[in-house]
């Protein structure tokens, strides 16, 4: 057989059927949904009369519009009725279909991307899809994973597959060693800065290179969760040793026998040599400094040691037009100094940053120092688990010396459905993955970064250079 | 769903790049759980200020205010996967997106939801499009023809046969999957005897 690509194996092995209209139909492994682009499906099933086929490959759980705050009373306990109407029916549609649910008050609920991993469901050369954009995370494992709409949720609980058609392949190679200080954040703030949030689109990227096999599992999942930002479908990193130790033991994890069967099948998962790609692109990693995005797009990022650009410096008048409208919308003059951008909240978070090992290195540069007082800075765990474990080593309490508020899992402030949101006119250190216009709250603006780098931003008051901390 | 074959309509011009679906809907509309209604929340923070009061955003103007075609620029559609987009514009009467390129799961999303999303490449067609729609002239699409007219130009448009046919008979896609039941059930047979940890 002539040389595959990862990508390739996996896509193959799901093959239904080839279509006459081009498409594949893909067999799905896994699906997780969660209460904001799965009630609509719910109805359509129910309006056709249709069941769910693999209710068992199926998790649900809660996170977008889960409050952070007073959370003993459970859904009762949210004030908002649209966010508990949302909360109650994914509830009930997970009753009424048999599906598994990790509800609300389920010590394991958090962001459905940290969920999945956690608990083992997200495995190597599996097809995972969920009703979100960021199911890109899951394929730091070596899966195949993919955001859909709530039509293709829907096609998914009836089918259990999606017909599909091949994207392209696209292979980004991180080469040599990222210099101390710098995150996996970014690294993949960087490389969308250099291939722009369309660079990716229609493709699959398979991320290579010694600085992708150096990362941790955390870090691995941050780059891939964000290739969505660079317009990709999906992102694909080989499993390897740390992959296999990650899942070992986890709930959902194969067992015995079948870890043995599993473990054999993963190691056949990695691109043959003289496989080709629709295209390559090789990046050097190692002088990629702490990135910053200054703008409403995540390609609008530079180091932070930088300066906000001059759209007079723009390739085109279309660009220097956008940079423009980015500079008015955040407040901002071309040429400043990066650090010196005063903040008013940070928000160290999300399913880009909401895992143990980001808040690790978030505490580390907060550990013995003070929040700026003018700044009001939140600390929204992944998962109830991530939260447990960061407790169990005192990391909420670094936080909360600190001045950092201490909240419950959920997606919080990375898109303000819930209570957590900025005001208009606010300037946000955020370790999410979006800084489009409004995605904080209307008006508020949003620049991205590290969770050291949101850290050091909170006590510094302003951007700054969060090496400078360690 | 509706299908698609034929719209004549004037066009709203949005000549912009990577209008993403937080633009197209902000996140505080996709509270609920049905599918009607989302058209209040279309754009909503392009078409009313902090205040409350309209824009002159385009699609607050007439005639673009009852525009059924909306045109773009680059990456249209780009961010969350929210299907809350496509309804959105399909509660306010948009049935067809122009735009030199679209984000993959927005297009997908348009599909899904009888909206038919043409991609212009040729800069100058788009360019032209855009000063066309902007003078209110109508702009006409057919998809049989797999062409989009307006003034005196013809543009042919590619589109996949399978979405098409799909679109001209608002076929639903679960509906043709289900009769590969078969397929499926052995698909299913076959990794329960190779991958039996899946199951
Ligand atoms: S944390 Fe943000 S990006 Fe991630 S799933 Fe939640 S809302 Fe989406």
């Amino acid at each position: 057989m002539a040389p595959r690509t990862l990508f390739a194996k996996i896509w193959d092995a799901h093959s239904v059927a080839e279509q006459e209209d081009g498409t594949t139909l893909l067999y799905i492994d896994r699906h997780l949904i969660h209460e904001v682009t799965s009630p609509q499906a719910f109805a359509g099933l129910r309006a056709s009369g249709r069941r769910v086929r693999a209710p068992q490959a199926t998790l649900a759980v809660p996170d977008h519009n889960v409050p952070t705050t007073e959370r003993a009373a459970g859904i009762a306990g949210i004030t908002d009725p649209e966010s508990r109407l949302q909360v109650e029916a994914l509830a009930a549609n997970c009753a009424e279909f048999a599906i598994p649910h990790i509800a609300m008050e389920d010590l394991r609920q958090g962001i459905v991307h940290v969920v999945g991993p956690e608990q083992g469901l997200t495995q190597p050369g599996m097809t995972i899809v969920c009703g979100d954009s960021h199911t890109s995370t899951h394929g730091a494992f070596g899966a195949l994973a993919f955001g859909i709409g709530t039509s293709e949720v829907e096609h998914v609980l009836a089918t259990q597959t999606l017909p599909q058609r091949k994207p392209r392949s696209l292979r980004i190679s991180l080469t040599g060693t990222p210099p101390a200080g710098t995150t996996a954040k970014d690294l993949i703030l960087h490389l969308i800065g250099a291939i722009g949030t369309a660079g990716g689109t229609g493709a699959v990227i398979e991320y290579a290179g010694e600085a992708i096999r150096a990362l941790s599992m955390a870090g691995r999942m941050t780059v891939c969760n964000m290739s969505i930002e660079a317009g990709a479908r999906a992102g694909l990193i080989a499993p390897d040793a740390k992959t296999y130790s990650f899942l070992e033991g986890k709930p959902l994890a194969p067992k015995e026998s079948d870890w043995q069967a599993a473990l054999a099948y993963w190691q056949s998962l990695a691109s043959d040599a003289g496989a080709t790609y629709d295209q390559e692109i090789v990046l050097a990693a190692d002088e990629i400094a702490p990135q910053v995005t200054w703008g409403t797009s995540p390609e609008e990022v530079v180091a932070v040691t930088g300066r906000v650009p001059d759209p007079k410096a723009a390739r085109d008048a279309a660009q220097e037009q956008t940079w423009q409208a980015s500079l008015d919308y955040m407040g901002l003059e071309a040429g400043q100094a990066m650090t010196e951008i005063k903040i008013d909240r940070a928000f160290i978070g999300s399913c880009t940053n909401g895992r143990l090992e980001d808040l690790r290195a978030a505490a580390a540069v907060a550990k013995g120092r003070k929040v700026a007082s003018h700044v009001s800075a939140l600390v929204v765990p992944g998962s109830g688990l991530v939260r447990q474990a960061a407790e169990a080593e005192g990391l909420d309490k670094v936080f909360k010396d600190a001045g950092f508020e201490w909240r419950d899992p959920g997606c919080s402030m990375c898109l303000a459905m819930n209570a957590d949101k900025l005001a208009r006119g606010e300037r946000c250190a955020s370790t999410s993955n979006r800084n489009f216009r409004g995605r904080q709250g209307p008006g508020g603006r949003t620049h991205l970064m590290s969770p050291e780098m949101a850290a050091a931003a909170a006590i510094a008051g302003a951007i700054s250079d969060a090496r400078k901390f360690l | 769903m509706k299908p698609f074959k034929e719209l004549t309509s004037c066009a709203a011009s949005l000549p912009r790049d990577n209008v993403d679906t937080d633009a197209i809907i902000p996140a505080r509309f996709l509270k609920t759980i049905a599918r009607a209604g989302l058209g209040a929340g279309l754009f909503a923070d392009l078409r009313r200020n902090p205040d409350g009061a309209a824009t002159d955003f385009v699609l607050n103007q007439p005639p673009f205010d009852k525009a059924e075609i909306l045109i773009a620029g680059a990456n249209f559609g780009c961010g969350s996967s929210r299907e809350h987009a496509p309804w959105a514009l399909l509660d306010f009467g948009i049935r067809c997106v122009v735009a030199a390129s679209f984000a993959d799961i927005f297009r997908n999303n348009c599909f899904a939801n009888g909206i038919l999303p043409i991609a212009i490449e040729d800069a100058a067609t788009l360019a032209a499009l855009h000063q066309a729609a902007e003078r209110g002239e109508e702009v006409s699409v057919s998809l049989p023809d797999k062409q989009l007219r307006f003034g005196n130009h013809t543009y042919a448009f590619a589109i996949e046969d399978g979405r098409r046919e799909a679109l001209l008979e608002g076929r639903d896609a679960i509906a043709t999957t289900l009769s590969r039941e078969n397929e499926i059930a052995a698909f299913e047979t076959r990794r329960a005897q190779a991958q039996p940890w899946l199951n």
